[in-house]
Order: structure tokens, then sequence, then C-alpha cells
């Protein structure tokens, strides 16, 4: 069972890497783009690492990413030009089939909480194949060909750009803190402040831990690895506290960081721009009553759940 | 000088706080951090690599693009926009509640909206700022209570239902970072306990925003 898994895994990896290959010959193809030569080789050393990686060994890897990171760095990397969508080819659809265009979101979750939950192919298998049965079922759905697929598959991908690899860059941070001691230095630390043993104030710590470093950083992924591995863990989980629980209602409770900061601006900033709004701050006032209160009933939740 | 460790910390937090490029700065937050630890160069590449590798599973999200996409071509936004269009001689508060339910079920079903851009500010803004005037004119501050609001509650549904999706960029980083910790938990028990959260800042946001129906009622009348 484990090797299947494993098998299909990567399968599902290497088909990633060829999402990842279309969208390096799509950016190549892009004349619009200034930096069209950067973008293409940062979406094709992706797809190396995705297709291949499995087999090179990790120090070109890791020089591989080296490369991928100076490339963003000296900003060589843009998403350039996407096509529009059609209107008419919308519009037409959505006349014929209506609200059914819902279906294939819903048959992706449903199903892929099903396999991990009624299987023993676990979850990740299950995201895997949720998506490709989902795909057929929107391809025919839409009378769409593989060309579309293709199109659609790589626009996607483009118009994610590197903010849909950042998850997985953030998880590769945590390991190589983990492997430096970072979890150990920064429970020391606060061990030295604060007494370990208290679940309450275990909880407390970790949760808002979690809502500062969001608010600093304006990103919750990237204080989640940090602050489990300092925090969330000595003071928590090594404390008999359930680990799904910690983990699910922590990273919650730093999108209350979120909700509060003008770092993130994607989210608080963005908008104020897009309605010309007068007040800068508009937006998180709006969202500070609930963000607090939220980042209390949260603390309140894992200190009941977790043990 | 073990403190020394917690400067690729340092990185991160003030790359991210000035807003430099992303993707460089966790690159670079990594090589600080292994080299002040006494790592050296050819083995923190081993371990950058290794731990990339090792955490494929945070991208799996990349295979429900396709889908996405084509549905988003044949009018996915199309059919929502349809759907909200429907609420009529509602208040702005009331909009924001059927904004929000929609939000909270499209992020469990694995749609990600870009809100912001889409609906909250072509669609729902608009659309409180009418129901608004039904009790006479705004103030320019009213005005922009109402811009700021229909944001908050994008936003508000936006991350306490974004970890319902299993398949959700979220739920495999959490997963990842447990595993790589020593303590794995599974993808659906993070999604099941983010069920009460769910479900309690709704309720929440019922009774936020019907006070704030409740505030420009009362000016109305004055």
């Amino acid at each position: 069972m484990t090797s299947l898994i494993n098998n299909l895994l990567l399968a599902f990896y290497i088909l990633i890497g060829l999402f990842f290959l279309a969208a390096a010959i799509e950016s190549w193809r892009d004349q619009t783009n200034p930096v069209r030569w950067g973008t293409s080789l940062f979406w094709f050393l992706f797809a190396v690492l995705f297709c291949g990686g499995q087999w090179l060994p990790n120090e070109i890897n890791g020089g591989l990413l080296l490369v991928i990171a100076l490339l963003s760095l000296l900003k060589q990397v843009r998403v350039g030009h996407i096509k529009e969508l059609s209107e008419e080819v919308a519009n037409k659809t959505v006349k014929r089939i209506g609200n059914w265009i819902f279906l294939p979101s819903i048959l992706l979750a449903v199903l892929a909480l099903v396999i991990a939950q009624f299987t023993k192919l676990g979850g990740q298998v299950g995201i895997g194949i949720a998506a490709i049965v989902s795909l057929l079922v929107a391809m025919i759905l839409t009378k769409s060909n593989v060309k579309t697929a293709y199109e659609d598959t790589q626009r996607m991908v483009r118009s994610v750009g590197s903010a849909g690899i950042l998850p997985q860059l953030l998880a590769t941070l945590g390991v190589v803190f983990t492997a430096s001691g970072v979890g150990q230095v920064t429970a020391k630390a606060i061990s030295g402040l604060f007494p370990v043993g208290n679940h309450l104030l275990g909880v407390c710590l970790y949760c808002v831990a979690m809502a500062l470093f969001t608010a600093i950083m304006g990103n919750a992924f990237a204080a989640f690895a940090v602050i489990t591995a300092g925090i969330g863990i000595p003071f928590v989980v090594a404390q008999g506290g359930s680990a799904v629980v910690v983990a699910a209602l922590g990273m919650t409770s730093g999108y209350c960081g979120t909700l509060l900061t003008p770092m993130a601006a994607n989210f608080n900033t963005l908008p104020v721009a897009l309605m010309e709004m007068k007040d800068q701050l508009g937006v998180i006032k709006q969202q500070f009553p609930i963000a607090i209160s939220m980042l209390v009933i949260q603390i309140i939740l894992m200190y009941f759940l977790a043990f | 000088m073990e403190y020394l460790s917690l400067l690729g910390v340092l990185v991160i937090v003030v790359g991210f706080a000035l807003g430099l490029d992303t993707v460089a700065v966790v690159v670079i937050a990594a090589l600080v951090t292994a080299l002040v630890s006494g790592i050296d160069f050819v083995s923190f590449l081993r371990i950058l690599g290794k731990g990339f590798m090792d955490n494929r599973m945070v991208s799996l999200f990349f295979l429900t693009l396709p889908t996405i996409g084509i549905l988003e071509r044949h009018g996915l936004k199309k059919a929502a926009v349809n759907l909200i269009k429907k609420m009529k001689n509602l208040t702005p508060g009331r909009i924001f509640d059927i904004y929000l339910a929609i939000r909270e079920l499209a992020g469990v079903f694995g749609i990600s909206l870009q809100g912001h851009v889409q609906f909250i500010a072509p669609l729902i803004n608009p659309m409180a700022q009418a129901a608004g005037k039904v009790n006479g004119e705004l103030t320019p501050l009213e005005v922009d209570q109402i811009k700021g609001r229909a944001a908050a509650n994008e936003n508000f549904g936006n991350f306490f239902a974004q970890n319902l999706f299993v398949a959700s960029s979220s739920v495999l980083l959490i997963a990842s970072t447990m595993k790589s910790l020593g303590h794995p938990v599974s993808t659906s028990g993070v999604a099941l306990y983010t069920v009460p959260v769910a479900v309690i800042s709704y309720i929440l946001c019922l009774f936020y925003n019907h006070n704030f129906d409740k505030k420009l009622k009362q000016k109305g009348k004055k």
C-alpha cells in the first residue's frame, strides 16, 4: 500500500512538473515580456525539480533553488501577458448549463474528503485523484478539448506565479530552521520569561505569538513554522496538547494577525486603493473587533479541545 | 552564541515587512540561518534540496488549477454574480451576510476567489451603498465605512473558511510542517478542527453586520 501511495504521489508530482513546463514554454513564447528568458527559466527549473528532482542528488536540487531565488531577486521573473478570457464563451456556457458549473468544484472537494476518510490511500492521493476526476467532468460539462485544458493550465499556473510556490518554500525554510535548532533557541528564550507546563499560559503564548508575528510579517504561512517550532510544540504539544488541534487553530490565530496589519497589503490595502477609500486603515478598523474576538475565542477553543 | 541562529528569523521579519522579493527573502533567510548555525555550504544545499523535495505535497493544490481554469473560462464568476444579483431590497448588513455565506461555501469547495477585485469593488460595495441610501443620504464617513465593511467581510470569509478545504495550500502547509516537526497530523483533521472556527466566526459576523445596519438606521432617522 505504501509503495502504491508513493508511486501515485510521484506521478502527481511529475504531472505538476509538466504544468510548470507548460508555463515555461508559454512564458518563453510571450514576446511582450521583457524578461521572458528569466521567467521561462524560473518555471523550467521548477519543472526539473518536480519531474526529475527525485533522481537528482539533493545538493543539486538545493543549488537549483538558489538559482531560482537569484532570478527572483534580480527581478527576472514577471507574469507577462495573459490572454483575456472571452465574455462570449462565459455567457454561452452559463446560459446552457447554469449552476451546474459549480459541480466540478463541489466534486473536487467532496471526492478529496471521501478518499481521505474512507480509503487507505490518504489525503494527498485523494487530492490528486479528485483533481483528475473533476477535470474530466469539467471538460465534458464545458465541452473543452485537451488544447483548451493546456491553455487554461498554463494560464492559471502563470497567473498564480511565484506566490503559488511560496508555501512550499516556507515549509522548506521550516526544515532548515529545525536543522539549525531555531525552535530550541526560541523555546529556551521564551521559557526564560515564562514557565513551561501551564496549559492555559502555553496556549495563550502560542496563539498571541502567531497573531503578533503574522501581523509583523504580513504572512501567517511564514510565521507558522517558526512559532509552532519555537512555542507551539514545546509549550503546548509537548505538554500533552493534541497536535492537530494546535496546528489547525494556530494557523487561524495567525489569520487574526493578518486582519490587523497593513503589511498584508493584498487584503487590507488593495481594497482601500480599489474603492478609493479616504481612510487608509478603514478596512483594518472594520476588522478589528472580529479579529480580537476570534483570537480570544480560539484561545478558549484550543485550551478545551487540545487537552 | 546560539542566539545567532535567530538571525534568519530576523531576515524573514524584516524582508517581509519591507515587502522585498518574497522568494529571495525565504531562501536568503534559510542560507543565513544555516551558515550562522555552523552548517557548511554544501550541507546547506543538501538540507535545502531535501527539505524542498520532502515538502512537495504542499504544492499538490496546483493539480486543481486546470479545473478551476476551465470553469473560469466558462463563466464560473458569471454564475456566482447571478446568484448574488438575486438579492434585492436588502440592508447593507444582510448583503454582507449573504456574500459571506457564499464566500465561505466557495472556500469549502476550494474555489479561491480574488474577492476584492472580482466581487467587492465592482458588485458588493455598490449594492451595499445603494441599500444604505434607503434611509436617506449617506455621510462621507458612512460611505467609507460601508466600503471598509464590504472588504472586511471578504477577508473574514477567506480566512476563517479556507482551511475547510483539504487541498488548500494552507492545510497542506500545516500538515507538511507538522510532519517535519515530528508531529504528523492529517489534512482532514485540520479541516475538521477548522469547522468550529468557521461556524463561530460566521455567527459573530451576523451580529456584527446586524449592528452595523442598526447604526446606519439610527443616523438616518435624525
